[in-house]
């Protein structure tokens, strides 16, 4: 006769779920409005997701407090894993999806902001990303994956242009096979180790001195493509621009930035130990990834002529920046991942928001993108505001000092410095200088070329609301100010990314 | 507010140009004026305040910014950058005094005094981000001042302007960031501040890298040979006020940036490096030199002259004694001022016929005889005739170099003395002659506006010139005690004899400067 399960409530550590289950439950009650009254205002559910976003928002500070006093938690028989990564990219997500949602109370009527199902699917990929990162378990990251992606293909396709279903299938079969590729990764780990958890993985492989170093290398190839999908690294970023183009500019904001962290606490979590295995392998393709990403997308995105591209392209190549920290692998490395990414976050949401708000509601004759570089041209004389933000932007993006990702990208490259890597530092350096060209090009439209005939003003603004203005506001001010908030920033995420063991 | 004035200094303008904003247009230039002369009586009150006797740094501020990371907003002034913070303001004072009728003047002058927040900030700054901070900075400006005001070919010269630089400076970026690495590794803390970077004695095959990567973003800069060719094309599109704050300030950064970072840091290096750079040196004057001459536009004469220049500032600087960098830091004074009066020339003369093709002209002497003279003046003190400021400047420069190598600094100073046949030769097809065209004939002459800005220009050209010693004496102070910290530091037994030790030499190294006085 089997032993009767004897588990105490107090072991399983309850509290560790609050964070997730807080969105859940969010999206939850946003399907039981639409119930019993449907055809409400698109502001009632905005307001429901930021009131759920708030409190998931509180439950992470009270985490951080405990994190802060007790060090890392584990929870749930021991699935779930509350460390200073898991803290500081669930900070991220939360923050980034309060500032993306106000996005939906745009001026003009939008197809998908009118379906509360949009809400709820939006709620559910947060709860999501963060069961993503919030566990060394490869079972609960995958389906933490699985669910918000699922949620995200969706969000993508009701934006309901012919572009935005082939963005959605396209990101839709490649997010499968990714999703494959990281079954198989796990798998490959599981038969070599017996375990599914990442530091059980690393305990085991170290304990037999990586004897089945084929397989190992095997499963850590099909991680890398997995990764390669949902970060974007070249060579497989072919789906990104597409899916951008096709989402619409606030989505293709919200994608840079949120999905792409989530994958990095993952990478730094599984490739970190594998790094430092001294498998020299793994270091080299790492390494190539890294300097083949940002180079590509930098040149790519010089040759694009609609800017919603070219900032896709831009966040490729920020992405394989960032990359270098998993590389790299020194606290201060992974420091300045956290760094870089709350500074990006604040830029290239702004940057995208400036787009969203010029976004008009058909395309206009002879014009084949929503925002072609010829769309801008003179825009400091017809709505000088908008221009000199959507520079401010621009400049912060191609690292000028003293804006936002200047200090990001400082701190990164100083880290590739300390951590030995002199050439990848300047390799890192002057891939700024090759995107500072792109991002020039924008600036050159807006200010020194003679605006469209036919074209006044308001066409910049299009699409603004006080909500959407507000958020602009907040994302230039956080990156023109960044460097007050600098020194707070570092302190914080250093700490918590030491406490952590990374 | 004394022991605040490098902050005012550099923000005032700043905080201005965003008031900017909400004065109407037409009194915009008031407006202008009245910030820039506040900000130049600023700067006289600095050096009022200046003690000559002091050769270390003076008005130091210092506010944390990010302390954990080492990054300090430190400031600070010597005799080395104080009197190229007040050529800032008073170019800038005079660039906006002098500005003839431009389309959106609100705009211009707002970004000329957000211009003038970089340039104060680049000089003031001790602490190498805060440096960098500024001299990217001011990249923007300098873009949008060409970009939209500019010639045909304008979008090309900023984008080339501006990348260049900026390309340039993200190595100079990761040079920096490794000299807080070996800061951190020798102390146990990070550190950005160049006063602390100068007491780390470096071992020499550092010494060497670190210099080229510094090397790099400051040639780039100032702009040494080869890497001058984006300065033709951002002087010929630019419009006469870009080129003037170019000229006159801009491109001082980079001979700044040699005095401030790389001599000091690196005094192996720098011994090391000597000849080659010397070399490059002298190519850039006798090639610019030959090139001006070829050339049909009198502003890309001016602007190859002024290329030429920088060439002899570039020689004293790595004359690595005093007289040399006093003579170098004099010359980028003096060559700011002539420079700058000579852009303003060609502004004067474009205004009245929109070209800037001599064989347009000839024979103005005789319907402008004042624009002919002033211009005269200033050709004059350009091609360093005694009693002009830029003589006092290259004569020390030279002298300095002398005592590196004799053959070296002969070719330089012939190369100076050909250097006089294209800039008489563009005086003679501009101004002697007969009248070919008659659009000339019916030309005004200079006219108050304009005099009120070349008229103290040429009085500094010749005072200078004639007695230049409230200059050099606070200069040479702060020289002698950067040369001497090279000398202590320097580590190899050919950099010892190469740099003077000043405090035993100090007798025979005064003499020389003495008798420039």
């Amino acid at each position: 006769m089997l032993a009767p399960v004897n588990v105490s409530l107090e072991s399983l550590n309850l509290m560790t779920l609050a964070p997730m289950l807080i969105p859940i439950v969010g999206a939850l009650l946003i399907l039981v409005i639409d119930l019993f009254k449907s055809n409400l205002d698109k502001t009632l559910y905005v307001g429901v997701s930021l009131l759920f976003l708030f409190m998931d928002f509180f439950a992470l500070y009270d985490a951080s407090t405990i994190f802060a006093q007790d060090g890392t938690m584990l929870g749930v028989f021991n699935v779930m894993l509350i460390d200073g990564l898991a803290l500081l990219s669930q900070f991220i997500i939360v923050i980034a999806s309060m500032l993306f949602i106000p996005l939906a109370l745009t001026h003009k009527r939008f197809h998908e902001f009118s379906y509360p199902e949009f809400f709820a699917l939006f709620l559910f990929m947060i709860g999501g990303f963060q069961f993503m990162v919030a566990s060394d378990n490869l079972i609960l990251i995958f389906v933490g994956l699985e669910t918000a992606s699922l949620a995200l293909y969706t969000m993508i396709a009701m934006h309901n242009r012919d572009k935005s279903f082939e963005a959605a299938v396209k990101y839709f079969t490649m997010g499968a096979l990714a999703a494959g590729f990281f079954s198989f990764g796990s798998m490959i780990f599981y038969a070599l180790t017996g375990s599914i958890e990442i530091n059980q993985i690393a305990a085991v492989l170290a304990g037999n001195g990586y004897a089945d170093i084929g397989y190992v290398l095997v499963g850590v190839v099909f991680m890398l493509a997995s990764f390669g999908f949902k970060l974007s690294i070249v060579p497989f970023h072919t789906w990104a621009p597409d899916v951008y183009e096709g989402s619409s500019a606030a989505m293709a904001g919200y994608m840079s930035i949120v999905p792409k962290i989530a994958a990095f606490i993952v990478a730094m979590r599984l490739f970190e130990f594998l790094i430092h295995s001294g498998v020299v392998w793994l270091e080299v393709v790492l390494y190539a990834f890294v300097v083949i990403t940002m180079t590509a997308a930098n040149l790519w995105a010089l040759v694009q002529t609609d800017v919603k591209r070219m900032l896709a392209y831009s966040s490729i190549s920020h992405a394989g920046f960032v990359m270098a920290a998993i590389l790299i692998g020194t606290t201060q490395a992974n420091s300045a991942l956290f760094l870089y990414w709350i500074l990006f976050s604040f830029t290239n949401l702004g940057s995208f928001s400036m787009l969203w708000i010029s976004r008009q509601k058909h395309l206009p004759d002879g014009q084949s993108s929503d925002h072609s570089y010829d769309k801008f041209a003179g825009m400091i004389k017809t709505s000088p505001m908008a221009a000199v933000v959507m520079a401010l932007f621009m400049l912060s993006l191609a690292g000028l000092p003293p804006f936002a990702l200047f200090w990001g990208k400082l701190y990164m490259i100083s880290s590739a410095v300390t951590g030995g890597y002199t050439v990848l530092a300047l390799v890192m350096a002057l891939n700024s200088a090759i995107a500072g060209y792109y991002y020039l090009k924008l600036i050159v439209y807006m200010f020194m070329k003679e605006p469209v005939v036919g074209v006044n003003g308001e066409v910049y603004v299009a699409n603004a609301t006080n909500a959407l203005k507000t958020i602009i506001g907040i994302a230039a001010v956080g990156t023109v100010f960044a460097v007050i908030a600098v020194n707070p920033l570092l302190e914080f995420i250093t700490a918590f990314v030491y406490n952590s063991g990374y | 507010m004394i022991d605040h004035i490098l902050s005012v200094l550099i923000f005032f303008p700043a905080v201005a140009a965003v008031f900017g904003f909400i004065i109407h247009k037409d009194s915009m230039r008031a407006y202008g004026i009245a910030v820039s002369v506040i900000e130049f009586a600023l700067a006289l009150w600095l050096w009022f305040a200046f003690d000559s006797n002091v050769s270390g740094m003076q008005f130091m501020e210092l506010i944390p910014v990010v302390p954990s990371f080492g990054i300090n907003y430190i400031l600070g002034v010597d005799g080395i950058s104080l009197f190229i913070i007040i050529l800032a303001a008073f170019f800038t004072l005079i660039g906006i005094a002098s500005l003839t009728d431009t389309k959106n003047v609100k705009n211009m002058i707002i970004t000329l005094l957000f211009l003038q927040m970089t340039m104060v900030g680049v000089f003031a700054a001790l602490d190498a981000i805060i440096f960098y901070v500024f001299w990217e900075l001011s990249l923007v400006p300098m873009l949008y001042i060409i970009g939209a005001w500019g010639g045909p070919l304008r979008v090309y010269a900023s984008v080339k302007f501006f990348l260049y630089t900026f390309a340039g400076s993200l190595v100079m970026l990761v040079g920096m960031l490794f000299m807080a690495y070996f800061y951190y590794q020798a102390t146990g803390v990070w550190s950005f501040a160049i006063l602390d970077w100068y007491r780390l004695i470096l071992p020499e095959s550092f010494q060497l890298w670190l210099f080229a990567a510094f090397f790099i973003g400051f040639a780039i800069k100032v702009p040494m040979f080869p890497f001058h060719t984006w300065l033709p094309y951002a002087h010929g599109q630019a419009p006469t006020i870009g080129s003037v704050i170019l000229a006159a300030i801009l491109l001082k950064m980079g001979t700044y940036a040699f005095i401030r970072f790389s001599l000091p840091l690196f005094p192996d290096a720098s011994v090391f490096y000597m000849y080659p750079i010397a070399v490059l040196a002298i190519i850039m004057i006798i090639y610019t030199a030959m090139v001006a001459y070829a050339q049909e536009d009198v502003k890309q004469v001016v602007a190859y002259s002024s290329v030429s220049h920088m060439g002899v500032i570039i020689l004293g600087t790595f004359a690595l004694n005093v007289e040399g960098i006093s003579g170098s830091i004099f010359l980028m004074i003096a060559h700011g001022v002539v420079s700058g009066a000579l852009f303003l020339l060609v502004g004067v003369i474009y205004d009245r016929r929109h070209t800037k093709m001599m064989d347009q002209f000839g024979g103005l002497a005789h319907v402008m005889p004042r624009y002919a003279t002033i211009f005269g003046i200033m050709l004059m003190a350009s091609v360093g005739m005694p009693l002009t400021i830029n003589f006092v400047g290259e004569f020390l420069s030279l002298l300095g170099f002398y005592q590196q190598s004799h053959i070296l600094t002969l070719l330089a100073g012939v190369a100076i003395i050909v250097g006089a046949i294209y800039m008489l030769a563009a005086y003679k097809k501009m101004f002697f002659g007969e009248i070919t065209k008659d659009e000339n004939r019916s030309l005004k002459d200079v006219n108050k506006r304009e005099l009120l800005a070349l008229i103290p220009l040429s009085i500094i050209t010749v005072w200078l010139g004639v007695y230049p010693k409230p200059l050099l004496g606070p200069i040479n102070n702060s020289v002698e005690s950067i040369v001497q910290l090279m000398h202590d530091k320097a580590t190899s037994v050919e950099a010892k004899t190469r740099i003077p030790n000043v405090i035993e030499g100090i007798v025979i190294t005064r003499t020389p400067a003495g008798e420039a006085h």
